[in-house]
């Protein structure tokens, strides 16, 4: 009796039921999604708080933390204004790699596109800005950071349709072949070999519609919406959706892979070289350096993926990225916490930590194991 | 006869998140008999199965083996209750000769030195020794001994490991126990689909399991590879083991089963002895319903040849001849079937006809009903060439959400997929494929929630309606059909073979690749046999015998035979 005794109790002993597991739900209501997500915005956004006061050393920290990161992009008109620039940038490079990221290419050489664009409008202010009217010469900026633009999202493009290369490697080393490029120029348009370049002088169209700024939000929001219109209505749009989707069902349907992926990245590295060009044009003193685009082109690829490559979400992701860039460099600068962006950076990365792993929770759902005596 | 339980499942609930895969199940399974699982697609029985060997791990209910409970929570634990399960997909190492397959992953009886030694100490211990040197060399023996183990160990793992020969002795004598016809040192790449099946049920014996679980073993073998099966498990389950057999057909579960339990929504119906039972009542509790299990055949009527195929070769990417030297032609107002075992070249010859395959060699001809027949070239046109000439060619490739829809995209778009290049200007027109979509979802009684959700949710059978009704919306003139009935339940089977006859009787060319010869047989009016990439024969279905059938799969008839084999040897 007592070796069967124990011989159960082994068992029991042995195997559990494994201590949680997860479950996909089907169907949440939208309400709850919503809850889940505002909730987790409210717990990331007291993380942060307290992590800054921690950091301060002093309780009151807590409130003038919110207070700072509010100020950050709000707290003046000029902040504002810098605001929404800086949105309209974000927006931009989001909206560029949307339609690649749609068609399940995965571009991560925004930044190289975004900069080689810059690099294009600069080109054009240093070598005719002098010599050519100021409507021309923009026009000509225009033209060339598209060009630009296009161009290095052509390469891999045509490398991904015709042999097959991996877009991800090939994408990202052209980031580098522009910085480098640009590093290039720099030093050799810069006076007397100092190896930075400042106000190029001319090719500004800055303060177009009256107010600072305003000019680039104005654009943007007009890429948006051909964006928009372009993925929702256009054949384009659903061929790519489709590339996207599945190559054998395009294949099946008789859609030209190929072409469509080209023709996709085209389009691609154009709304990348748009954003080239307000960076340059639209600041009041163009100028080009290596760390013009700051990394907005692969903040832009967590944007894209935020709003689940819809552009209307993409308006509010954008904003909310850049508010807490705002925010959180407003608030390391007001407490001298140093010049470096690593404060800023930690903040947006707690936020995004736990937005992402939000996202999660939403998807699944997670059971854990029963108590024991059942 | 007396009977022992040796498998038990009391009150087994399963949910995947909203879905109830298994619903307080009760199933007994006794020594020597083989139970077969009975239900449609999506009825449970793989979940239930899975509970039993570890994948899965039930909500609630317990699984009683040999009497004692038993908590399963890792395909190790079903092992240890000697429990086995052989998969529909055979999870074998390609590379590997069937010997290594068997005894790959297994370890080696452990062997501790440190035990072994004490255990020598102690058989030392009771030996006293009354002599000096007696004490000496009592000493230098067990020193010996001790330091001889290490040794001892790295002796049996050599011998374990790369001396595999008396573990091959123990696999050879399982197969000729059972009588299972087979080359141990055959590497898996070489063999057929029912030589691995053979490989994974010896896999599972090697390792001591009485109780086998086969997950619908005889959907990819001919009939006369299941006959063999079916021997084989006759034998087991008279050496005592028990033995569950999944699956959804009907004539296997009379042929080759002791008792019959049905699945159907998760629910365990009942349990019935299959003698006392007949096709008929085991569909009614399958279904929940009375059904007509008959197959009208209309007399084709109005019969033109409407695609010819002749001398088509298509070589695949490894070179080999996936298609060689096919000819035959389809005639409008007529089905088509085409049989073989898997991938014997069906998927290449539709693929190649729809213009999806690039081809090596033949022709392939279109006979054009609205220009009197005209004659149409289709060799080697992509998808919209072979639109723009006018060629209503419809097609329901196999891998339905892969291929022929997007599972992603709701019913409208993917009704798009075919006619999106028709809107206005650069813009796409939702309108016309929206109200496809509603009249498809009426027509066929699609079960959805709207034509705005996306077709993954849908299940099998629906999904399968919506592909077909998409592309029958076109007026096909030659409908081509890849297994348009894998794993859809009973009545979406039937929907879907009405409305392949309603498209024979329009006077459409069908062409319609099964893997149910049963279903061939009634269906078809005649059947073109594929063997390895080669025609085996086309016979006609109206009198066709499925045994005839099955040898034509196998082998090739007259002189090709011979040349052949003579290849294969090469």
């Amino acid at each position: 009796m007592t070796v069967k005794n124990e011989a159960v109790v082994s068992t029991v002993k042995r195997h559990k039921e494994p201590l949680f597991r997860l479950i996909k739900r089907t169907d949440i209501p939208i309400w709850k999604k919503w809850v889940i997500r505002i909730a987790t915005f409210a717990v990331a956004a007291i993380t942060a708080g307290l992590l800054f006061t921690f950091i301060i050393g002093d309780g009151a920290a807590f409130g003038t933390f919110f207070k700072e990161l509010w100020s950050g992009s709000f707290g003046t008109e000029r902040l504002t204004y810098i605001f929404l620039n800086n949105w309209a940038i974000m927006m931009c490079i989001s909206l560029a790699v949307t339609p690649a990221f749609k068609m399940r290419f995965w571009n991560i050489g925004a930044e190289g596109q975004t900069l080689a664009a810059a690099l294009g409008a600069a080109f054009v202010i240093h070598y005719f800005g002098k010599s050519l009217i100021e409507p021309v010469v923009i026009l000509l900026m225009l033209v060339a950071a598209l060009f630009m633009g296009m161009l290095w999202a052509l390469l891999p493009a045509i490398f991904k349709a015709v042999w097959g290369t991996n877009e991800t490697l090939f994408t990202l080393m052209m980031n580098y072949v522009a910085i480098q490029l640009v590093n290039f120029f720099v030093n050799l348009w810069s006076p007397g070999g100092s190896g930075t370049i400042g106000n190029l002088g001319n090719g500004s169209f800055h303060g177009l519609f009256g107010l600072p700024y305003i000019q680039n939000a104005v654009f943007v929001a007009i890429v948006t919406i051909i964006v928009f219109v372009y993925l929702k209505f256009f054949k384009h749009g659903y061929e790519l959706e489709v590339v996207g989707e599945s190559v054998n069902t395009a294949k099946y349907i008789g859609i030209n892979v190929k072409k469509v992926i080209i023709r996709t990245m085209i389009l691609s590295g154009a709304v990348c070289g748009f954003a080239g060009f307000l960076l340059v044009g639209g600041s009041p003193t163009p100028t080009i350096n290596t760390g013009l685009v700051g990394g907005r082109g692969f903040t832009a690829i967590l944007v894209s993926w935020l709003s689940k490559f819809s552009p209307i979400a993409m308006i509010f992701v954008a904003a909310l990225v850049v508010f807490l860039q705002k925010g959180a460099s407003q608030a390391s600068d007001s407490f001298h916490l140093g010049a470096s962006s690593a404060f800023s950076n930690i903040i947006i990365g707690i936020f995004f930590l736990m937005i992402i792993a939000c996202e999660f929770f939403i998807d699944y759902q997670i059971k854990f194991r029963k108590k024991e005596g059942k | 006869m007396e009977k022992t339980v040796a498998l038990e499942l009391k009150n087994i609930t399963k949910t995947f998140g909203e879905v109830v895969a298994n619903k307080n199940v009760d199933l007994e399974l006794y020594r020597g008999e083989i139970l077969s699982l009975l239900g449609e697609n999506g009825s449970g029985k793989t979940t239930l199965m899975n509970m039993i060997c570890g994948i899965y791990f039930p909500d609630e209910g317990e699984i009683f083996v040999g009497g004692e409970e038993a908590v399963i929570r890792s395909p190790k634990d079903a092992f240890a209750l000697k429990i086995g399960m052989i998969h529909q997909h055979f999870k074998l190492v390609d590379i590997f000769t069937a010997a290594d397959n068997v005894i790959l992953g297994e370890h080696m009886p452990r062997y501790s030195v440190k035990e072994e030694g004490k255990k020598a100490i102690a058989a030392a211990n009771g030996f006293k020794p009354v002599k000096p040197a007696e004490k000496i060399l009592w000493g230098l023996k067990l020193g010996l001994k001790l330091s001889a183990l290490p040794f001892i160990k790295i002796g049996k793992k050599i011998k374990f490991d790369y001396l595999a020969k008396s573990r091959t002795r123990k696999i050879t004598e399982i197969s000729s126990r059972y009588g299972f016809d087979i080359d141990l040192k055959k590497k898996i790449y070489d063999m057929s689909v029912s030589e691995k099946q053979t490989v994974e049920i010896i896999k599972v014996l090697y390792r001591g399991a009485e109780i086998l679980i086969l997950d619908e073993p005889t959907a990819v073998l001919t009939p006369q590879e299941i006959d063999k099966l079916f021997a084989i498990l006759r034998r087991m389950r008279d050496d005592g083991k028990s033995i569950i057999i999944i699956t959804h057909k009907l004539n296997e579960v009379m042929a080759i089963s002791d008792r019959v339990a049905v699945l159907r929504k998760g629910e365990h119906i009942a349990t019935v002895n299959t003698a006392e039972t007949d096709e008929k009542a085991l569909t009614e509790m399958m279904v929940g319903k009375k059904i007509d299990l008959n197959i009208e055949r209309a007399e084709p009527n109005d019969v033109k040849d409407r695609l010819t195929v002749r001398n088509l070769t298509v070589i695949n990417r490894d070179g080999m001849k996936a298609l060689d030297d096919v000819s035959f032609t389809a005639r409008s107002g007529e089905i088509l079937g085409i049989a073989g075992i898997a991938g014997s070249g069906q998927r290449e010859l539709l693929e190649a006809i729809a213009g999806l395959q690039k081809t090596a060699g033949g022709d392939i001809l279109y006979f054009d009903p609205n220009k009197e027949d005209a004659e149409v070239d289709l060799m080697q046109k992509t998808p919209v060439e072979i639109r723009d000439l006018g060629v209503r060619l419809s097609f329901v490739p196999e891998d339905r959400l892969g291929m022929g829809l997007v599972g992603n995209m709701d019913l409208v778009d993917n009704m798009m997929l075919r006619s999106y290049t028709k809107g206005r200007f650069v813009f796409v027109d939702r309108k016309n494929p929206k109200e496809l979509a509603e009249h498809i979802v009426h027509d066929l009684e699609v079960v959805t929630p709207g034509v705005r959700t996306p077709v993954r949710k849908l299940s099998g059978g629906n999904v399968q309606k919506v592909l077909v009704g998409r592309e029958i919306a076109a007026a096909p003139t030659v409908l081509m059909a890849a297994y348009p009935v894998r794993g859809l339940d009973i009545n979406s089977s039937y929907t879907i073979y009405h409305l392949l006859n309603q498209q024979k009787e329009k006077g459409v060319a069908v062409i319609y690749v099964g893997e149910d010869l049963d279903v061939l047989i009634d269906l078809c009016d005649r059947i073109l046999v594929l063997c390895a990439g080669k025609v085996s024969g086309i016979v006609d279905g109206r009198g066709a015998k499925k045994e005839d059938i099955g040898l034509l799969m196998t082998k090739l008839t007259g002189k090709e035979a011979d040349g052949e084999t003579k290849e294969a040897a090469l």
